[in-house]
């Protein structure tokens, strides 16, 4: 006890002339078997709860929808009855009845023309009333009061205005998700740092270098904030117009199955929107991401 | 030397707020030579801030001119490159590209791209920021932000620097690495120099003349101070200087003893 304290009072003085050799550090090398253990669990802590969730689901609607006389199908009928809509996405027998790949690039088409236009409108008019103080006294109020009205209320106008269906899902896409798009954009525009400002006005960048260099990268982040609202809500819109007015696509195929009574197929073409709508919020985020270098998104 | 290189001619500034009008400064009148490091030092609110800025030409006084070599400002320009407090860098662009911004639009006609590119990379250089030109800012220290900030200040070639307490922000021991960079690069390039400051040793440290701003509102300058100390200067042997000791009390007099903040206004 006592040589074990000296020894250690001993090494924290310097002694002249003693050399201290250098030990590389080696972590510990694990075997591999543990190291696959490890990542194994940390796979299956993420994978198991809504694994677990998912299936306890499916038994509790398999149990409540087995008697004879249930309202709905049970998920063992619905897989059996939608069958041929489930593992054949690329059939086409004319018409609107084509498998639910078609039915969905249909609506994704749609939705792709009519929220493009909405970016690109929604953010040159964001970046006029966020940089402009009379723009924004002269239309705030009326995009107030106009982003207000559900999505299908244009639809009969634009019915009315284009004549024709197609255009006209495609303005009530447009008009549904632009209103997020411009007010977020506005708001990045009026919280631009006074900072940035300034370091435009010593540099003297031009109006347009000041919109291309400082304006549109600092408000990147609020720009896809903005996008992705707008994308859920277009994605919200297609279906709801689509069922009124028909031709392919998936908001119509739901319709048209309601309407033969083909519950089953009802219930896959909504899993399939579920998707496809969480698909484009991702993408969405992935790219504003990519584009504001990380800083977006946080 | 020609003392007026750069010229504040009676220059007021009051701010107007409905009817309410405050006056922040009130006849300030200071010549700079070339070449000359001056600090501004004054308690906070004494609109040392507003008169650089003017200087910047991002606010119009309501009186009085600045010259700089007999031309009026009226307009921010990079003959007058300022040194934010707060870095200002712009987080998407690296720090390479927050040179560049500078350079490309000051040098975009003067230079070709090679000769742009040395130049960044001069610049960054003579901040020790080279090898970390790659990085965005939000992943080196703010003593590193502000080096940057210096770079693309100094890469402007400006007539003046404006210095807007450019070490504020920053722990002791960056900020004396700091000033030691900015008197190494002031020795080397001999840049006329406007910097504001709140720390006493800082503004004697580094400057050829210490302008004491009264208290706001109405502010003014106070007192005015030559710095007699040889260059190059080194913050070690300055500690037993007599001269060094005499400016510094010089200055803590006249902030403490005749100009103290009233309590209202410090707290």
């Amino acid at each position: 006890m006592q040589a074990a304290k000296l020894s250690s009072v001993a090494s924290a003085v310097p002694v002249p002339g003693a050399t201290a050799e250098i030990v590389p550090f080696r972590p510990p090398v694990r075997p591999l078997l543990e190291r696959l253990g490890e990542t194994s669990r940390q796979v299956a802590s993420v994978v198991l709860p809504p694994l677990i969730v998912i299936s306890l689901t499916l038994l509790v609607w398999q149990l409540l929808c087995s008697e004879p006389g249930a309202p709905l199908p049970p998920p063992s009928k619905v897989v059996a009855d939608a069958w041929d809509f489930i593992v054949d996405p690329f059939y086409d027998n004319g018409g609107v009845d084509k498998g639910a790949f078609w039915q969905l690039t249909r609506s994704l088409g749609r939705v792709s023309i009519g929220f493009s236009l909405a970016a690109v409108v929604g953010v040159a008019l964001g970046v006029l009333i966020g940089q402009s103080t009379w723009a924004m006294r002269g239309l705030d109020p009326i995009f107030q009061v106009l982003r207000t009205i559900p999505p299908l209320a244009w639809l009969p106008l634009s019915l009315a205005g284009f004549r024709d269906a197609h255009p006209s899902a495609i303005f009530v896409i447009f008009i549904t998700s632009i209103w997020p798009i411009i007010i977020n954009t506005s708001v990045g525009v009026r919280n631009i740092p006074q900072d940035y400002r300034n370091v435009a006005a010593v540099v003297r960048l031009s109006w347009w270098e000041v919109f291309w260099k400082i304006t549109l990268p600092a408000t990147v982040p609020y720009i896809f904030t903005g996008l992705r609202i707008g994308v859920g809500l277009s994605w919200l819109a297609i279906v709801a117009a689509e069922m009124l007015i028909g031709g392919v696509g998936i908001g119509f195929f739901i319709w048209d199955a309601w309407n033969s009574s083909r519950i089953s197929d009802i219930i896959v073409a909504l899993v399939y929107i579920g998707l496809v709508g969480f698909l484009l919020d991702k993408l969405i985020a992935t790219v504003g991401h990519f584009v504001s270098h990380g800083v977006a998104a946080q | 030397m020609d003392k007026t290189y750069l010229k504040f001619e009676q220059i007021g500034m009051s701010f107007r707020r409905g009817q309410m009008a405050t006056e922040v400064l009130r006849d300030i009148d200071l010549s700079i030579a070339q070449g000359e490091f001056v600090s501004l030092i004054g308690h906070s609110g004494c609109g040392k801030s507003t008169l650089l800025n003017i200087l910047g030409g991002l606010l119009e006084s309501t009186t009085g001119e600045v010259f700089l070599e007999g031309k009026v400002v009226d307009e921010p320009g990079p003959d007058r490159a300022i040194v934010f407090q707060n870095h200002s860098l712009l987080p998407w662009l690296t720090v390479y590209g927050n040179v560049a911004i500078a350079v490309d639009k000051v040098f975009g006609s003067t230079k070709n791209r090679s000769e742009r590119h040395d130049w960044v990379m001069h610049n960054l250089e003579l901040v020790q920021m080279a090898q970390a030109s790659d990085k965005r800012p939000h992943e080196i220290s703010g003593g590193m932000k502000q080096r940057v900030g210096i770079a693309r200040a100094l890469a402007m070639q400006p007539k003046v620097l404006l210095m807007d307490e450019p070490f504020g922000a920053l722990d002791a021991l960056t900020r004396a690495h700091l000033q030691d960079s900015v008197m190494d690069i002031h020795a080397r390039l001999g840049n006329t120099v406007l910097m504001i400051t709140h720390d006493v040793d800082e503004a004697v440290l580094l400057s050829d003349r210490v302008v004491m701003m009264t208290n706001g509102p109405s502010a003014t300058i106070g007192e005015i101070l030559d710095v007699g100390l040889a260059r190059p200067r080194c913050r070690l042997e300055l500690a037993t200087d007599a001269e060094y000791a005499r400016c510094r009390a010089a200055v803590l007099e006249f902030l403490y003893a005749r100009h103290r903040v009233p309590t209202r206004a410090a707290a």
